[in-house]
């Protein structure tokens, strides 16, 4: 599985199709979702609840399998994964920011990123420096001993971002990175997000209910009803 | 590895509760098997003390050196088997001693052998008719150096020349005396039970080191007039010893069942809790494998630092309690196998946890928002 090479599309889904069996009858999740994602390109997916954002990214980012359709990231055809395989790919290939943040309340900042190296390869000394690379562009470098809960919000978000980005990613999937922000904050964070990406040429897609995201984003594409539509 | 190590320095006080609980079960462990040490040390010391390979009992006698009973011709018969180095008689008798000072009726229990091999911490030349080297427990009943003890129904005097450690038999204080001391005592006190000249309860074999099964060959050389055994099986035929083992083991089993069960419900509603955070981490790319050797990182942990703390506490137990009123030894063999015993019921407990972080569905990280 290659982290390395960068490819220009960075994510490819085609007739995509995620099918929950719920009791006798079924639920159609998603219905032969079609999406690229250019690289170094932001998608902004917009959807009501129950839309199909979640399962969309839950594939997108190797947590699950489809039920049928190709799912492409880096050029890696992961639509047949195993689960260990998927594991690997989401250690390698793709960053999460989650709506909650969820960072791991009793590491520091700085160890919050490394907790990616942690799990994964334990490189040491490579991680470590990345690390203090990506905390000092996103302006934490004087927080880096801090626990997240001597954090502001907006502190704790940039930290969920350099995690996301610890693994040089080709993807990085946000969920509602600005929904716990007051409004000027979550701009900076946008903002942030925007410049991180393209100084990467890394891909991402941003999820969110905010319509004040849309402008940091390349393209805005909706979804409802689990089909997608530009 | 790392990030549960950080979790336990970083957040002890979610790992308190199992801590304390863990500690009170190892607590009880090691205190159960201190008593079970202490019960056992204090009937089968003399036995223990015994600087011999074999002890040699008559066939009839189950092994029980009150009913055993070794001809002169049977001892001679054992001298000749080859292999057999030494040979010394040990002859028993069991009661109660008065003590000067005590009450007429406050008997100390004590046992009286007649040994011509002397056992550790006993001087080789038997001590002088009328004297003996008392085990240090009688010195709980108000008994020094020189104090003369009447044994019997028949008070035969006694005097003590001499303090031994660790050799009680059946949990009486031992003297241990010339077997003509004891020939005289047991003449005097239980004429029925006295033996003759020559004659003594058992022998103690000294082997010579030369390869080969000595029990079978002194057995067949006395056409099955004798039945040998180690000291561990001698002393393990003691009358009591497998039943206070036997009871004292269900009871630590049990106690080991129950370490299982806290262990397992504790780390199981830790994982249950710590779901959310297992999701984020399976979403970036953590293992089931990695996880789950954390909460077994942390279990150990954990129960070795109770296991510590109990250790300290069965310590301070094992000094504090007074000589001869608890038979109470704790040592590190008991505290080492205490901790094993709890690590395994640790890592049992855990097993139970394995399932938990399996099902933990890393899509739960993404919320359901999206």
């Amino acid at each position: 599985m290659s982290t390395a090479t960068k490819v220009d599309v960075a994510l490819r889904m085609e007739s995509v199709r995620k099918v929950y069996g719920m009791g006798d009858s079924e639920v159609v999740a998603l219905d032969h979702a079609t999406l690229t994602v250019e690289r170094d390109e932001i998608v902004a997916l917009v959807g009501p609840s129950g839309s199909g954002k979640t399962t969309l990214c839950t594939i997108a980012g190797g947590i699950l399998s489809p039920t049928s359709g190709t799912i492409v990231v880096g050029g890696n055809d992961i639509s047949g994964y195993s689960p260990k395989q998927l594991t690997e790919f989401r250690r390698t290939m793709v960053g999460f920011v989650f709506q909650s943040v969820n960072l791991v309340p009793f590491l520091t900042a700085r160890e919050n990123l490394l907790v990616v190296d942690e799990v994964g390869q334990r490189t040491g000394a490579p991680a470590r420096k990345r690390a203090d690379q990506l905390l000092d562009e996103l302006g934490l470098t004087d927080r880096s001993k801090n626990l997240p809960s001597e954090l502001s919000g907006g502190q704790r978000q940039r930290v969920a971002i350099g995690r996301a980005l610890m693994n040089d990613p080709t993807l990085v999937l946000f969920d509602e990175p600005t929904s716990a922000l007051d409004s000027k904050l979550g701009e900076q964070v946008m903002q942030l997000i925007r410049s991180e990406m393209k100084a990467r040429g890394t891909s991402a897609i941003v999820v969110t209910h905010d319509e004040r995201v849309l402008q940091f984003a390349d393209r805005v594409v909706h979804i409802a009803d689990g089909v997608l539509a530009a | 590895m790392k990030l549960a190590l950080r979790e336990l320095r970083r957040q002890p006080g979610r790992f308190v509760t199992a801590t304390v609980i863990l500690f009170l079960i190892a607590l009880l462990l090691m205190f159960l098997g201190g008593l079970v040490d202490g019960l056992i040390d204090n009937s089968t010391g003399a036995v223990r003390a015994q600087r011999g390979d074999l002890i040699v009992f008559s066939s009839d006698a189950k092994n029980s050196f009150l009913r055993s009973e070794i001809s002169a011709e049977t001892r001679a018969a054992v001298e000749a088997v080859d292999g057999v180095e030494r040979v010394g008689g040990i002859g028993i008798i069991q009661l109660g001693a008065r003590v000067p000072g005590n009450g007429p009726r406050d008997l100390a229990d004590t046992a009286l052998f007649g040994y011509e091999i002397a056992p550790s911490g006993v001087p080789e030349t038997p001590p002088a008719l009328g004297t003996a080297y008392a085990d240090e427990s009688l010195q709980a009943s108000g008994v020094e150096e020189g104090t003369e003890i009447l044994l019997g129904p028949f008070r035969t005097p006694i005097t003590i020349v001499g303090f031994v450690e660790d050799t009680n038999y059946l949990g009486q204080s031992s003297l241990w005396a010339s077997p003509e001391t004891w020939r005289k005592v047991a003449s005097e006190n239980r004429a029925v039970s006295a033996l003759p000249d020559g004659v003594f309860q058992s022998l103690l074999v000294v082997a010579d080191g030369s390869s080969g099964d000595l029990v079978t060959r002194i057995d067949g050389a006395t056409d099955g007039a004798t039945e040998s055994l180690t000291l561990v099986d001698a002393a393990n035929a003691i009358p009591g010893v497998k039943e206070q083992r036997g009871t004292f083991g269900q009871i630590i089993g049990v106690t080991v069942a129950i370490a299982v069960v806290v262990v397992a419900l504790f780390f199981a509603l830790l994982t249950i809790e710590r779901s959310g955070l297992y999701g984020v981490l399976k979403a970036i790319g953590a293992g089931t494998g990695t996880l789950f050797l954390g909460v077994v990182l942390q279990a150990v942990v954990v129960t070795v630092a109770a296991c510590v703390l109990a250790g300290a506490v069965s310590t301070v137990l094992g000094v504090v309690i007074p000589e001869g009123s608890v038979p109470f030894e704790f040592g590190p063999s008991r505290f080492v196998l205490s901790t094993v015993l709890l690590l395994f019921a640790s890592a049992i407990g855990c097993a139970f946890s394995l399932r938990r972080v399996l099902k933990i569905d890393p899509a739960r990280a993404i919320g359901g928002s999206l």
